[in-house]
């Protein structure tokens, strides 16, 4: 090995921790924000102001929030088995911190852009379920162990619907690859999988709601009969840790949406034939307008819709969702030999 | 070198775990670090340039068979569990057995011969991603095996269905 090799890695590793930087800090500010706009949007479908006393329209109250977690008292229970307890919640985060690593952002602009993508972020969603399930044992209460229950089996279901789902995408684009899967919606006709991929991008988008724990789907949370669910006796930072993850693992369902099913920083050819001066707006704008345009959907989703009973939530799961995705597959895979 | 180095760390790491699974008393504890040896065989896949298997080893076994075991563990009574020996009295015999058994290992692994190397080179893998590689190869000169073994595992589903459900019409 050469000096001049090492000094080429040296500056690799330099911009990938910069990238790593970058996409953390803008995660963790869209987190908060996320929070802000989650009460403001709620609020307003219920006719209410939402927050509106820590800066104006209540703007800094993310930032208020925060401290306030971060000085809270760390509580422990003290039959907890503690080295367990204090893993979960870590686990959890980490899991969904590092699929934001394979997520393209705009054309070029990806920590790693590795050929197994869409495996991958299979992989960490799937770890994720660790952190819900132990942080539910390890706790040693009644309401954390349901909770962490009920989301393990909710969370195994799930994920074998969303994975069938995003096969058709698969078989469409010829790869695994997040960036190849959006070139090759960019080079279809449709511009987007999410036309001739229907099927598929509806049983997506509810399993996806299903995979983060969210109304109608939050039962391992269900607030009236189970507190909060696996993460009831966690207090203070503990705490902000699984309200972290959970909102990273939308933002990262929502960019897989945007990036498997609507084209993600493209916009389809025939919009821009038509209106050429769209081709000059950055890629980012357009994938971070789907990005938030699926995450309003999830908040229209929690003001308007009821929580599912647990049979029902399982019916839907293995009786609806994954006899249809598998019908999806055989479909595409037949027009993609015959056409 | 940097290579070897690499696989002292995993192998040392690996054995190290799997100790710690066996020994560990509460269950729990055990399926934890299991979940950890998974991470670092995975990590030996993606060493051989076989990132799909890394990525199925992750998916299957940690995300959905050791789920199903954490699963299971969570309905013992972990404070009886803990009490209870880890091993039974026996194990001296089973343990001189493995022994034995390493060492015939060590021994056959003189006379090892490495299988002339096929088509697939690193270089063609590379190209042409392992998931392709390997699913042209799976789908074409591997496709009876392949189905043999989906047809067994489809057995093994019907047979739990069977098990599982308790009133059959007869």
């Amino acid at each position: 090995m050469t000096i001049d090799t090492l000094i080429h890695i040296a500056i690799n590793i330099g911009i990938t921790i910069i990238n790593i930087a970058i996409v953390f800090a803008v995660a963790m500010l869209h987190v908060a924000y996320a929070t802000y706009f989650e009460r403001k949007v709620i609020g307003h479908m219920q006719v209410r102001l939402g927050p509106m006393r820590v800066g104006p329209h209540g703007l800094l109250q993310p930032f208020a929030d925060g401290i306030k977690l971060f000085f809270k008292e760390d509580v422990i229970p003290a039959n907890a088995d503690k080295p367990v307890f204090y893993l979960a919640p870590v686990i959890f985060l980490v899991a969904a911190l590092t699929s934001l690593a394979v997520i393209p952002y705009y054309q070029g602009f990806v920590i790693a852009d590795i050929n197994i993508g869409l495996l991958f972020i299979f992989a960490m969603s799937s770890l994720g379920a660790y952190g819900i399930i132990i942080s539910g044992w390890a706790s040693n209460s009644k309401y954390a162990f349901l909770g962490g229950l009920r989301s393990a089996a909710q969370v195994i279901s799930y994920e074998i619907p969303m994975g069938l789902s995003l096969v058709g995408v698969m078989i469409m684009a010829g790869s695994l690859n997040l960036t190849e899967i959006v070139n090759a919606q960019h080079e279809s006709p449709y511009g987007m999988f999410a036309i001739p991929q229907i099927v598929g991008f509806i049983v997506f988008v509810i399993a996806a709601i299903a995979e983060t724990n969210r109304t109608p789907f939050d039962l391992p949370e269900a607030e009236s009969e189970l507190v909060a669910g696996y993460f009831v006796e966690y207090s203070g930072f503990r705490f902000a840790l699984f309200f972290l993850g959970e909102y990273i693992g939308m933002f990262i369902m929502s960019s897989m949406a945007a990036i498997c099913f609507l084209g993600g920083w493209t916009i389809p050819k025939y919009i821009t034939d038509v209106l050429p001066f769209l081709s000059y707006v950055p890629g980012i704008v357009w994938f971070l307008l789907k990005v938030y345009a699926f995450i309003f959907f999830y908040y229209w989703i929690r003001a308007t819709v009821p929580r599912y009973r647990y049979d029902q939530l399982m019916a839907i799961g293995w009786k609806i969702l994954i006899p249809v995705a598998l019908a999806n597959i055989v479909v595409t895979g037949l027009v993609k030999i015959l056409l | 070198m940097l290579q070897q180095l690499f696989f002292a760390y995993f192998a040392v790491t690996i054995i190290v775990f799997s100790i710690l699974v066996i020994t560990r008393r509460n269950p729990v504890h055990s399926v934890l670090w299991m979940l950890l040896l998974f991470f670092h065989i995975a990590s030996l896949y993606l060493f051989l340039n076989a990132e799909f298997i890394a990525a199925i080893q992750i998916i299957v076994y940690a995300g959905a068979i050791l789920v199903l075991y954490l699963f299971a563990i969570l309905f013992l009574n972990i404070k009886e569990e803990v009490k209870v020996n880890r091993f039974v009295g026996a194990w001296p015999t089973g343990f001189t057995f493995g022994i034995a058994l390493f060492i015939v290992f060590i021994l056959s692994l003189r006379s090892f011969i490495a299988a002339p190397p096929g088509n697939y080179s690193i270089e063609l893998i590379k190209a042409e991603t392992h998931t392709k590689a390997l699913a042209k190869v799976l789908y074409t000169d591997f496709l009876f095996p392949f189905e043999v073994a989906s047809v067994i595992l489809l057995v093994a589903i019907v047979g739990t269905i069977v098990l599982a459900k308790r009133r059959l019409k007869s």
